[in-house]
């Protein structure tokens, strides 16, 4: 009893005051404590926003909500930045690329990666043992039945935490906005790249010929030009190894994840 | 297809895997369980069987939903199926011998993630809910009716029931202890399925000891605990208290130090734990046993342990290679 | 008599039957040969010369660079045809020098041997540097920077390696037992280098010829031979010390702190050659073993060798193989192919059949502390590992992640079959990540 009042006391007592503000701007970040601002959680972000350390549109998984609603707790204008997603740029799961040799041990891409880096025959594609999966804070990955990631263009938050991990540079931010990509990541010339992978980019240009503006073509390696990009999936059914997939068309073979038309159109 | 395999060194294991360790345990509680089915007859096989088989679908069932892979091959459902029926009555129902089983799987092992992640013995787990829920069936024990004896199974008490209602009662030993010596050696008295031989236990335990799937530790301080401890009180008043033979005979101690404090998963890591742990388990027996309201208190022992073994690990770390002297030298 | 040991440890079968009688053989010259410029620890030797250059054998190809860094040589008198990227035994493509053998294998006219007793001791250090030795029990750590311990750390007990616990291995064995003369040459200049009161060589009592053999050379030299318990890891460095000094290297410590300096006793020869004929470390013994091999031997092998070729010196494959080793199964790195080239560090290469290959997947832990029981520096190797899979780094460091040695123990004997050392591993990669980044 008497434990209990001191302790009444002590809590009002040594009470730190908090800034109302920074538990405002709690209240309206999503709590994911995903680090992507690049500050300890969520708390440590709002603090900073308080503070003037960070900017209201550093918290990629808040969108633009999370930016309207600070702006209004501080103030200030709107900042929108475009939204981000990230995208595994390949499709090379266990039927469609090959391996140079069989991979034993922990279930894990940056352990398997230091193992005669990697057991898959090409050097970007995706290893499929989930590193990325396990570190999504947002349930957003999936690794399908042959071993390939797949992100979920609507619950990814853009935090990056998978491109982060992965060891092989094989996920990419794209505007949410582009549906088109090129999903290889191989730099080799093109008849090596058909040797391990049916389902990589050979570097043939017939994509760049179809629509010149929304493709660029470097290291033997096709990417699509975001910028430019209105009438990329032009080029989808003209490429000979189908490596070109829009996902509002849906996602490569074996995801769970279906395919929804953008009908988002207030998160631009 | 390349068959060629890379992994992390090492390239070789020992061959012995989790499964082995199991059908080797399973092997070492035969001798139990023939024993348990020659003294209480076609009960205690029923009671194996369903506990057995109770545990292996409760399993796989689990497993099922949870959409894992269904491991009941692996044999660790088997032995908490074999060891939960050793810790009954051969007179339990045949739906509290399910239910046990149940819980145990369930209860006791899928709901903290399966294999290697419960904190408490399944079994025991198990075994303690039922003693609780219906204390009249797991108390009701009957006298050993060998097969072949004609006997019937009758009721009666455990010695140290019948110990514990004598003490209760007038404070002082049963006028006449209810076997002997060598009776309580050979199982022939009354008790639960498997405790009753610590002869057939022993000779299991000792396959393990030389499989080295156990080590001495738990089980040598367990049992020694409790006969220093209950010697004390012994000496002390003979008259009040049995000797020390007498409570390493009878009940569920045997059974209770080899197998059930020895589960691997919820004891402590390293030696020195296990020491603690089995000094520990020694004393709440005997505590439990002439103090508690329970005439047996190996179960609450082990239980209560198990609860302090994350702690126990915590204060045991083993001392490393080198760690003295780098305090000396920095 | 009790024999010496230290704790924990695992009894694999050794497999040392395939190949322990069978006296060394000199390898046969292959057309090509692939000298990597990174063979130890430290920064690798730049290339000195140039394609098209024609070189003899001894001769400086790659310049050290910097103090923990050794040259190489060629091992081969011939042309160099070319400096690229190589594969490299450790997975990865790396700078090596590539020359085509001329046939002659004519030595180099530079190189001078020197009576030890006329040199001082940082004569013979220097000599040692520029004759490349490194480590040869497989960490390849230059063995002149091991010789040159800072005065406040004087040593008074030298320890030599000739444990050889990896299963399978026979090299170090057989090169105690032919080459009796070079090893104990080596041992006696790096006791006078050294100054050490005391000279240990340690060899595991499975080879009881080599240690009758070494008895009998030592019997009127103050060298102690002292026949330590079979069981692995007794060659790691900490264990062995622990054995045959009853003193603990400190966690995070050197041998040096407690006045210890160990050599492998293939490197003591190697110390021989370099000072008494000048020739830089260009050739080992490997021993090329396993059940896919059609003939296990003990090769006498140039460094830059492709494996491909010890293969075929050795009969050729029975099957294709399931796993090829360099090194020893414990402690060794798999291989993509045959590809790669030997190297200075290069103990043995080992190849085993699919059905050799351990495959269980692996399962929950039970905690059954048989890791625990194992591990040599007495560690928690499940504790460590499940921390580190789950990326709690600090908690993993306060385990001792650290202090792990990476033998292997504790996976050997697991029955969940957890790739507990590759765990362990990758902490501790985090670990070093994250005292980097702070």
């Amino acid at each position: 009893m008497i434990a209990a009042i001191a302790l009444g006391f002590a809590a009002k007592k040594f009470a730190v005051e908090v800034d109302p503000r920074e538990l405002a701007a709690m209240e309206v970040l999503p709590g994911a404590n995903c680090g992507a601002c690049g500050f300890p959680g969520c708390a440590g972000f709002a603090k900073a926003v308080i503070d003037g350390k960070a900017e209201i549109n550093q918290c990629p998984p808040g969108g633009a909500d999370v930016v309207a609603k600070l702006a209004r707790i501080l103030g200030v204008e709107a900042t929108t930045a475009a939204r981000e997603v990230a995208v595994v740029l390949c499709q090379g799961d266990n039927q469609k690329a090959k391996l140079k040799f069989q991979y034993l041990g922990l279930e894990d891409c940056n352990a398997a990666q230091k193992i005669a880096g990697g057991a898959k025959a090409c050097p970007g594609g995706c290893l499929g043992l989930g590193s990325c999966e396990r570190i999504c804070p947002f349930d957003a990955i999936e690794m399908t039945a042959d071993g390939l990631a797949v992100i979920s263009r609507e619950k990814c938050t853009g935090c990056k935490k998978c491109i982060a991990v992965c060891p092989r540079n094989v996920i990419r931010m794209t505007p949410y906005e582009s549906t088109t990509h090129v999903l290889c990541n191989s730099n080799d010339k093109g008849a090596l790249v058909r040797k391990y992978c049916q389902i990589g980019c050979i570097g043939c240009h017939i994509c760049k010929k179809t629509v010149p503006d929304a493709y660029v073509i470097e290291n033997f390696l096709a990417t699509v030009v975001y910028e430019e990009d209105a009438d990329a999936a032009e080029a989808i059914d003209k490429c000979p190894t189908k490596c070109i997939c829009d996902f509002s068309e849906g996602y490569p073979d074996g995801s769970i994840f279906v395919a929804v038309k953008d009908d988002n159109s207030d998160a631009a | 297809m390349s068959q060629l395999y890379l992994s992390s060194s090492p390239h070789v294991h020992s061959g012995e895997t989790t499964s082995a360790v199991m059908r080797a345990v399973i092997y070492s509680l035969i001798p139990a369980c023939l024993v348990a089915v020659y003294f209480f007859g076609p009960s205690a096989l029923s009671v194996l069987l369903i506990a057995t088989l109770g545990c292996l679908a409760t399993e796989a069932v689990c497993q099922r939903l949870m959409r894992q892979p269904v491991t009941i091959s692996d044999g660790s459902a088997a032995i908490t199926g074999i060891l939960l029926a050793l810790n009954l009555p051969p007179t339990c129902p045949w739906w509290m011998t399910l239910l046990g089983a149940v819980i145990a799987i369930a209860v006791g092992k899928q709901v903290y993630g399966g294999l290697g992640a419960n904190p408490f013995n399944p079994a025991l787990v198990a075994r303690v809910v039922l003693l609780i829920s219906f204390p009249v069936q797991m108390t009701t024990w009957s006298k050993p009716a060998p097969i072949g004896s004609g006997l019937d199974l009758v009721t009666t008490a455990t010695p140290l029931g019948e110990w514990k209602n004598a003490v209760m009662l007038t404070g002082k030993m049963p006028e006449a202890a209810s076997g002997s010596t060598i009776n309580y050696l050979l199982g022939n008295m009354p008790g639960c399925v498997g405790e009753v031989s610590a002869l057939a236990l022993l000779l299991g335990a000792a396959y393990l000891f030389y499989r080295k799937i156990l080590t001495w530790h738990i089980p040598v301080t367990f049992v020694g605990t409790v006969v220093v401890l209950s010697g004390i009180f012994w000496l002390v008043n003979p008259a009040k208290y049995p000797d020390p033979i007498f409570h390493l005979l009878t009940g569920g101690l045997v059974l209770g130090a080899f197998y059930m404090a020895t589960d691997m998963v919820t004891t402590p890591v390293s030696p020195k734990g296990m020491l603690i742990f089995g000094v520990g388990c020694g004393v709440l027996t005997v505590l439990i046993r002439l103090f508690g309201g329970y005439p047996e208190g190996v179960s609450f022992a082990i239980l209560l342990m198990n609860a302090a073994t994350p702690l126990i690990d915590r204060y045991t770390r083993p001392k490393i290679f080198g760690a003295l002297k780098a305090e000396g030298a920095k | 008599m009790k024999l010496k040991t230290f704790k924990g440890g695992i009894h694999p079968p050794d497999n040392k039957q395939w190949s322990e009688h069978k006296a060394i053989e000199d390898c046969p010259l292959p057309d090509e040969l692939i000298v990597p410029l990174s063979q130890h620890i430290g920064a690798p030797a730049v290339a000195c010369v140039e394609v098209g250059q024609q070189v003899a054998k001894g001769q400086e190809i790659g310049a050290a660079k910097g103090f923990v860094s050794v040259p190489v040589h060629a091992p081969t008198s011939g042309e160099v045809v070319a400096i690229e990227s190589r594969p490299h035994p450790g997975g990865a493509s790396l700078p090596a020098v590539v020359i085509r053998a001329d046939g002659e294998d004519r030595w180099s006219g530079d190189l001078q041997g020197a009576d030890p007793s006329s040199l001082s001791v940082e004569e013979i250090v220097e000599k040692v540097r520029s004759a490349g030795v490194v480590g040869m029990g497989g960490a390849a750590f230059p063995a002149h920077v091991k010789m040159s311990p800072p005065p406040e750390k004087p040593i008074r007990t030298l320890v030599f390696n000739g444990v050889e616990c990896e299963p399978y291995l026979t090299a170090d064995h057989r090169m105690m037992l032919e080459e009796t003369e070079r090893v104990l040459q080596g041992v006696a200049i790096l006791q006078y280098v050294y100054g050490a009161e005391r000279v240990v060589i340690g060899v595991e009592a499975n080879k009881p010829d080599a240690i009758a053999l070494l008895q009998k050379e030592c019997a009127d030299n103050p060298v102690e031979v002292m026949p330590l318990e079979v069981k692995y890891p007794q060659g790691a460095e900490k264990q062995l010390i622990s054995a045959a000094t009853g003193r603990e290297v400190p966690s995070g410590g050197l041998p040096m702190d407690v006045g210890v300096a160990v050599h492998n006793v293939s490197s003591a020869a190697a110390v021989t050659d370099a000072v008494m004929l000048g020739r830089p470390l260009i050739e080992r013994i490997c021993t090329v073993t396993g059940p896919a091999i059609r003939e296990p031997k003990n090769l006498r092998i140039r460094i830059g060798m492709p494996l491909s070729h010890l293969v075929g010196v050795c009969g050729g494959l029975t099957e294709e193989p399931g796993k090829i080793i360099l090194g020893g199964p414990m402690m060794g790195f798999t291989q993509a192919g045959l590809d790669a080239p030997t190297t200075r560090g290069t103990s043995g290469l080992l190849l085993l059949r699919d059905e050799d290959v351990a495959k269980s997947p692996e399962g929950p832990c039970i905690r059954c502390a048989r890791c625990v029981d194992a591990c040599p520096m007495n560690l928690l190797p499940t504790t460590i590992a499940a921390y580190s899979r789950r990326d709690l780094v600090a908690e993993a460091e306060e385990y001792c992640a650290m202090d792990c040695i990476e033998c292997g123990s504790c996976s050997y004997v697991c029955p969940a079959c957890l790739p507990l050392v590759q765990s362990i591993r990758y902490g501790k990669a985090a670990v070093l990540a994250k005292k980097r980044n702070s």
